[in-house]
């Protein structure tokens, strides 16, 4: 098939999905006009049964939980599948990793300079801050565990783009950051386990519930689960960064 | 303007951006010029989701669309684009001889 | 306004969907899939919005102030952030196909067999 043929097939079968989309939104109620009944009565249930403040977050580690549970071993699949995928062929060969400071970076001009290596790694400490506070404070404010572990592995990468590669190898050993990200995947399934073994159903809310709604330690498991899950995504991130890193110093022995 | 009307002029504004931002990033053909597209368009759904009154979607959009997702795309690119060239090996760059008369 | 945010959805699925097909390069079809994507999310925001309401966050506003609906906002929540685990196991699979057979051409990939 050609491409010209290619895109007029594309170009009827598009307007056959549009045609279908258009009546099937033709059967929704209009923008802003809402009409659910689940989103109403969660929002009217849900701070006095949970005592957290933070519903979107309430929903996700309490109402919804098991979905949570399992987009969260999607990820932790992902970052499994890519060491599996991204293994060394054979006949390839590793370079020697090297800094991009100090006397190499003398030898390669087109370096990062200054301006952008200070400012990164001033940042690094402040965003791993910001990470962890967001990944810890979920049922209070817009945070939460999935939010906080993505900054709090982009600080790791910042230690990466200021030019300390050496550095970010020896602060993220994958062995170590395995073992972080089964601790987050399974502390969370733990947890759910822990409420069966209490005669409750799975995931049941049975830690004590607290007395003011958003304060750091009411709302039960919510604020737990929410920790196990920044600390999956934070080191499933750093780990998807590490095993791409990993792949540009690989090299084809016959290129 | 009314408040409700000033909220959804925001809005339509916002949803006519990320459509044009969508389209944008489609039609880029270079690599790097579409990563950097789609992190400008990361940031045009952060504020359309911000207009949609849902923080906490804009927080991770912003950090997954404007960072993580840039960061993989680019190290990706950058693996597959540099076995285009030879690898040569590490040697300490000699000084270029612009002037060099071929010698008999 | 009724229909301006389905409209925009049906819009960057047709945009993604020609990216995809149109493409000679792996890593564009990709990122033209994430586009595909983050139409989901429009979506599901557009459906939950209830007009004039405010975000679901009850820590400094009174309980029962019209707000918009959670549950799609959680959804949409989990679902950007294992998007981009997804796109680099996506990634990583054309990487090796490229150490493999050398290019990332869709049409030429095509004509491998195994």
């Amino acid at each position: 098939m050609t491409s010209r043929q290619r895109l007029w097939f594309f170009a009827v079968a598009a307007a056959g999905l549009v045609a279908c989309y258009l009546w099937a939104f033709a059967g929704l109620p209009g923008f802003g006009h809402y009409p659910g009944p689940y989103g109403q009565v969660i929002l009217n249930e849900a701070v006095k049964q949970t005592n957290a403040t933070g519903v979107v977050s309430a929903v996700n580690f309490e109402y919804r939980g098991f979905d949570t549970v399992g987009e969260e071993f999607i990820l932790f699949t992902a970052a499994a599948g890519m060491s599996v995928v991204l293994r060394k062929l054979r006949g390839e060969r590793a370079h020697r990793p090297a800094d991009e400071t100090g006397s190499a970076a003398a030898a390669r001009p087109d370096q990062a300079g200054s301006a952008i290596r200070i400012p990164a790694l001033l940042l690094v400490g402040p965003t791993a801050l910001i990470g962890w506070w967001l990944a810890s404070h979920a049922q209070a404010n817009p945070s939460g565990g999935f939010q906080g572990g993505v900054i709090l592995a982009s600080a790791f990468i910042l230690i990466y783009l200021s030019g300390e590669f050496l550095t970010f190898r020896r602060l993220s050993p994958v062995a170590l950051l395995d073992a972080v990200e089964a601790v987050g995947a399974a502390g969370f399934a733990a947890i759910g386990l822990a409420a069966v073994a209490q005669g409750f159903p799975y995931l049941y809310n049975f830690l004590p519930l607290g007395q003011t709604p958003g304060a750091v330690s009411s709302s039960g498991t919510i604020a737990l689960i929410s920790f196990f899950v920044g600390l999956e995504v934070a080191a499933a991130f750093v780990l998807i960064v590490g095993e791409l890193l990993e792949q540009s110093l690989l090299r084809q022995r016959s290129a | 303007m009314t408040p409700a009307a000033l909220m959804d002029t925001l809005q339509v504004v916002a949803l006519l951006l990320v459509g044009a931002g969508a389209t944008a990033v489609v039609r880029t053909r270079n690599r790097v010029r579409q990563v950097l597209a789609l992190s400008v368009y990361g940031i045009l759904l952060a504020i359309l989701f911000l207009a949609f009154q849902a923080p906490d979607v804009t927080l991770s959009e912003l950090t997954v669309g404007a960072v993580a997702l840039p960061i993989v795309l680019l190290l990706a690119i950058s693996k597959v684009h540099k076995r285009a060239q030879p690898p040569e090996p590490a040697r300490p760059a000699r000084p270029a001889q612009p002037d060099r008369k071929p010698e008999r | 306004m009724q229909v301006v945010p389905f409209l925009v959805v049906a819009w960057i699925v047709v945009a993604g969907l020609y990216g995809i097909v149109t493409s000679r390069d792996l890593i564009h079809q990709i990122i033209c899939l994430i586009v595909v994507q983050s139409s989901t999310y429009v979506l599901l925001l557009g459906v939950g919005y209830v007009t004039g309401g405010v975000a679901p966050y009850f820590y400094d506003i009174p309980l029962h102030t019209k707000a918009v609906d959670p549950v799609v906002q959680a959804l949409a929540l989990t679902d950007v952030v294992v998007e981009a685990a997804v796109t680099a196991l996506l990634l990583s699979f054309a990487i090796q196909a490229h150490k493999r057979f050398g290019t990332l051409d869709p049409h030429e990939l095509a004509e491998f067999k195994g």
